[in-house]
């Protein structure tokens, strides 16, 4: 059985209790609930207009949800309802102990900002003032990613789409965040290049023990990751499980049309 | 051997000297009176009065004067004038329902209740060099013909037609009461209010506003408009003094006013409904209230949950650049001296190249030595 | 008061609610030193970019007793100096002088004169932009929470850039400082060899941004630390050169081109410390003979 079973002995990192956001009449996301434990990787899937991408937004202090809680272990404070931090406790959050990986690496990188500022920058937005040392961590992370060191001082709008997205990753990893939350990280690649993503970010989230929420579309990107899987349609989880049960033994309709869909494609 | 030079305090005055000498010009001919501009300049004192926020077109028409007819020189005049009034009330909202029209139109429908009417407009000139206002003895006296009736003392605003229907969105609450923003008296602050907008655009540079209402028309801001009407016409300002607890009416203005009408397609919660975009100018101002009127509705897009997508519909861009008198301070203060800033640059320029140079030295005799 | 009174204005130009109204605004600017406060500034009669801010802040500090002195890159004697003196002159019609110690307020703009200030002076700086995130964040609502939450990651990102790319830090001038240890805080456009005369200096220092409509201040000794990286120190600007007229090496110098063959000399930016070396016998290379009548126009750029 996968890492998670094993944890559910510790402490929650993150608990969601019926988080309901609408836009006007139309339904985002439903009466979500869920337990995130530290060092798990829980998938959310479902195809778009699902409300997955609103659960995400919600969850990550994005986006305000109409009703229910979402709370959250913070270092040196224990549960707080996220939704009752102030403005700057929510981004001081957001790059410290949490991470963002975006779809598109735009939203997620400076462009005009070296390889080495980009992982930098949060190093420094807490404090670090040595030069030597911020950019030894950078080199460090540059590496973990994969990415030619000679490339540190090279701009990401001169990388391939594969790198920028490691490059993404590295610059949220470099203050050891417990909980990353990634919206569609291998959407707009290669197949392969996505293979190997796929391949780097499991090795990494295993070996920090990071907890990490994704979304997708593409159940091969949470088979590959995702300990637990939420398979969401129109607002609403229709079914939740461990990942390897849930897609080999799919109980609602809905699942199993799309996981046959995706055999037969 | 070397002396710094003095005497920036006698270049200064001779060049207010020379300024004035040009601004004459050939003393032979006759100097313009500050009334002639008035009377056949009267759309530059509009413009004039307009962006420097003062309605008195003989202040406006000495600006023009003084600042050879340059507008945006004349403007900032004014504006500096403008510093030293005092404030004794605040009008209340003019009522330009109750205006003395002399022209109106509306794109939306073929006839309205009051009629369309055309008035003074270049619209419809053929835009022909007239030799005959170059002849000597000049133009004369013309004088335009009378219609048979006279116009209707109030005409409803064609926007009504549909607000009857609630096929357009209410025009917003009268505010008096509430404190409107002044941005005479507050800095721009964000996110701004409409009033903040609409107050900024009034003042802002005519051909700014133009060039962006243009690009929400071109696919820069998704606009479909509709003139719901313009209309030109004298309104009275009425104020209310403390002391008499009614208002009395101070004067006439006149004014430009453009409704423009907008689509929406409407939200989950709210049906479709036309939307406005609102203009307003001093005097004969047309283009302007038309553009403004475009800007408007295209700023509005958050609180109508549409995307900000262009520079037209992102206040922070808009309110930011549209005051002529700030782009232009601006723009032309780098013609001050900047030779210490410079120096600094010089410096760092030069180190940044013998730099380069030692280590463009360093490779090559390292290259030479590998060989 | 005469002068002010012919000019038809009220002294100092603004009237007095205008004053109050920049008083509390620079009050406010003391009391959270660094902190960009936001006032109603005025439509002045000068063009915005041309210390139209600096302006209304002497205009509001200023009282007949005060003693004016207004310098522009350093000098008395430049054009814009020239005209915002007169303007003074016309309008509030205090006394001028060109000495650094007998003036109770000097307006800069681009300079802190090299004599040290003392208790009991005010500098007024003219900003062109008070901003110093807007080159790296365009949109004020993001860049007055960055300051509300001293998020300043960015800034260091900026000088972070410049050590991986040129070895060190390449801004020169308008050099960031942090103030009291919590606003970040731009210095105006002073070179950077001017900003350790900021810290725990004696005098007020005010800075005026007209067109932005921003005020800030720093207290009286206060500090004021230049960003930089612990193994990369702030460092200032130095020459080889001393100053031509008056043989200074302390000095911030100015670079004159003198012929087309690439002849060139230095000297002293501030024109009143150089003269007063002068006057008190240091002679520089060039600086022995001084004829009268011999006129070098690129020092000030007059017309004629």
């Amino acid at each position: 059985m996968s890492a998670a079973a094993s944890m559910r002995t510790r402490a929650p990192l993150m608990q969601a209790r019926s988080v309901t956001r609408s836009y006007g009449g139309n339904i985002g996301c439903r009466d979500v609930s869920f337990t995130l434990y530290p060092g798990e990787v829980i998938g959310i899937v479902g195809e778009s207009g699902s409300g997955k991408s609103t659960l995400l937004a919600c969850l990550s202090g994005r986006l305000e949800p109409d009703s229910g809680v979402i709370s959250y272990d913070m270092r040196g404070r224990g549960f707080v309802d996220i939704q009752t931090l102030s403005e700057p406790e929510r981004r001081m959050l957001m790059r410290t102990d949490w991470g963002m990986v975006h779809q598109n690496p735009r939203d997620g990188l400076r462009m005009a900002v070296s390889a080495g500022g980009n992982v930098g920058e949060r190093l420094m937005a807490v404090g670090a003032r040595h030069y030597g040392d911020i950019r030894g961590e950078a080199q460090n992370w540059l590496a973990k990613v994969e990415i030619d060191l000679e490339r540190i001082d090279d701009k990401p709008r001169t990388f391939s789409g594969g790198m920028q997205q490691r490059l993404q990753i590295a610059r949220n990893l470099v203050t050891t965040p417990r909980l990353v939350f990634m919206d569609e990280p291998t959407g707009g690649l290669d197949v392969s290049v996505q293979a190997r993503l796929l391949d780097l970010l499991r090795g990494l989230v295993r070996e920090l023990g990071i907890a990490v929420i994704v979304v997708t579309h593409d159940l091969a990107v949470v088979r590959l990751l995702a300990d637990r899987l939420m398979v969401m349609r129109r607002g609403e989880v229709v079914e939740h499980g461990l990942t390897d049960q849930v897609l080999d033994d799919p109980h609602h309709p809905y699942t199993q049309l799309l996981v046959s869909s995706v055999l037969q494609a | 051997m070397y002396v710094a030079v003095k005497g920036g305090e006698r270049a200064i005055l001779n060049s207010h000297k020379l300024v004035a000498e040009e601004r004459r010009g050939d003393p032979a001919l006759a100097e313009l009176d500050v009334r002639q501009i008035v009377e056949q300049f009267r759309l530059a004192v509009d413009r004039v009065m307009t962006e420097g926020s003062v309605y008195d077109p003989e202040l406006a028409a000495l600006a023009l004067k003084q600042a050879q007819g340059d507008a945006v020189e004349a403007i900032f005049l004014l504006r500096a004038y403008r510093t030293t009034l005092p404030r004794f009330a605040v009008s209340r909202p003019i009522e330009t329902r109750r205006m003395a029209v002399r022209r109106r139109v509306s794109a939306a429908y073929k006839d309205v209740p009051g009629g369309q009417v055309l008035g003074p407009t270049y619209d419809y000139t053929h835009r022909l060099l007239d030799f005959a206002l170059a002849a000597e003895g000049g133009v004369g006296a013309p004088e335009a013909d009378l219609a048979e009736e006279t116009l209707p003392d109030a005409m409803p605003p064609v926007l009504d037609i549909l607000d009857g229907e609630n096929l357009i969105e209410r025009e917003f609450a009268d505010r008096e009461g509430e404190s409107v923003f002044d941005l005479t008296r507050e800095s721009l602050s964000f996110p701004a209010g409409r009033d903040q907008r609409l107050q900024n655009l009034a003042r802002g540079d005519e051909g700014f506003v133009l060039g962006l209402a243009y690009s929400t028309t071109r696919g820069y801001g998704g606009s479909h408009p509709f003139v719901g009407e313009v209309r030109l016409g004298e309104t009275a300002v009425e104020i209310t003094p403390e002391e008499l607890g009614f208002s009395i009416e101070i004067g006439d203005i006149t004014v430009t006013e453009c409704q423009m009408i907008n689509q929406f397609k409407g939200t989950a919660e709210k049906p479709a409904q036309f939307t406005r975009g609102y203009g307003l100018s001093f005097g004969h101002g047309e283009r302007k209230a038309m553009s403004m009127a475009l800007v408007d509705r295209a700023m509005r897009c958050r609180e109508l949950g549409e995307d900000a997508l262009y520079p037209a519909q992102d206040e922070e861009f808009v309110l930011s650049h549209s005051d002529n008198i700030e782009a232009v301070g601006f723009v032309t203060h780098f013609k001050l001296p900047h030779y210490v800033d410079f120096q600094a640059e010089l410096e760092l320029v030069r180190r940044l190249r013998a730099e380069h140079a030692t280590r463009v030295g360093r490779d090559g005799e390292l290259r030479e030595a590998a060989e | 008061m005469s002068g002010a009174r012919e000019s038809g204005y009220n002294f100092a130009y603004l009237d007095e609610q205008t004053k109050r109204m920049i008083r509390r605004t620079l009050l406010k600017a003391l009391a959270a030193p660094g902190y960009q406060a936001p006032f109603g500034g005025r439509e002045m009669p000068l063009a915005y970019g041309w210390g139209t801010g600096g302006i209304q802040v002497t205009a509001s500090v200023i009282g007949p007793e005060d003693v004016l002195k207004v310098i522009d890159q350093g000098a008395d004697d430049t054009t814009n100096a020239v005209s915002i003196r007169r303007f003074f002159q016309l309008v509030a019609d205090v006394e001028t002088t060109e000495a650094t110690e007998k003036a109770t307020v000097i307006q800069t703009r681009h300079r802190i004169p090299e004599a040290p200030l003392e208790e009991g002076q005010i500098i007024v700086y003219q900003v062109p932009q008070p901003e110093p995130l807007r080159h790296l964040e365009p949109r004020e609502v993001e860049t007055r929470k960055m300051h509300a939450y001293a998020e300043y990651g960015l800034m260091q990102v900026r000088l972070y850039e410049d050590i991986a790319r040129y070895g060190h830090i390449a801004t020169t001038y308008d050099y960031p400082v942090m103030v009291n240890g919590r606003y970040l805080m731009a210095p105006s456009p002073i070179p950077k060899f001017d900003n350790p005369k900021m810290q725990d200096n004696p005098a007020i220092q005010l800075f005026g941004a007209g067109r932005e409509k921003r005020i800030y201040a720093i207290p009286p000794y206060t500090s004021v630390r230049s960003l930089d990286f612990e193994d990369h120190p702030f460092r200032t600007q130095s020459w080889d050169q001393r100053c031509a007229l008056c043989d200074a090496d302390d000095s911030y110098l100015d670079e004159v081109i003198t012929d087309d063959r690439g002849g060139r000399m230095f000297v002293c930016s501030d024109t009143d410390y150089c003269a007063r070396r002068r006057a008190n016998g240091h002679v520089g290379a060039q600086g022995a003979i001084d004829p009268v009548g011999e006129k070098t126009d690129a020092l000030s750029g007059d017309a004629q």
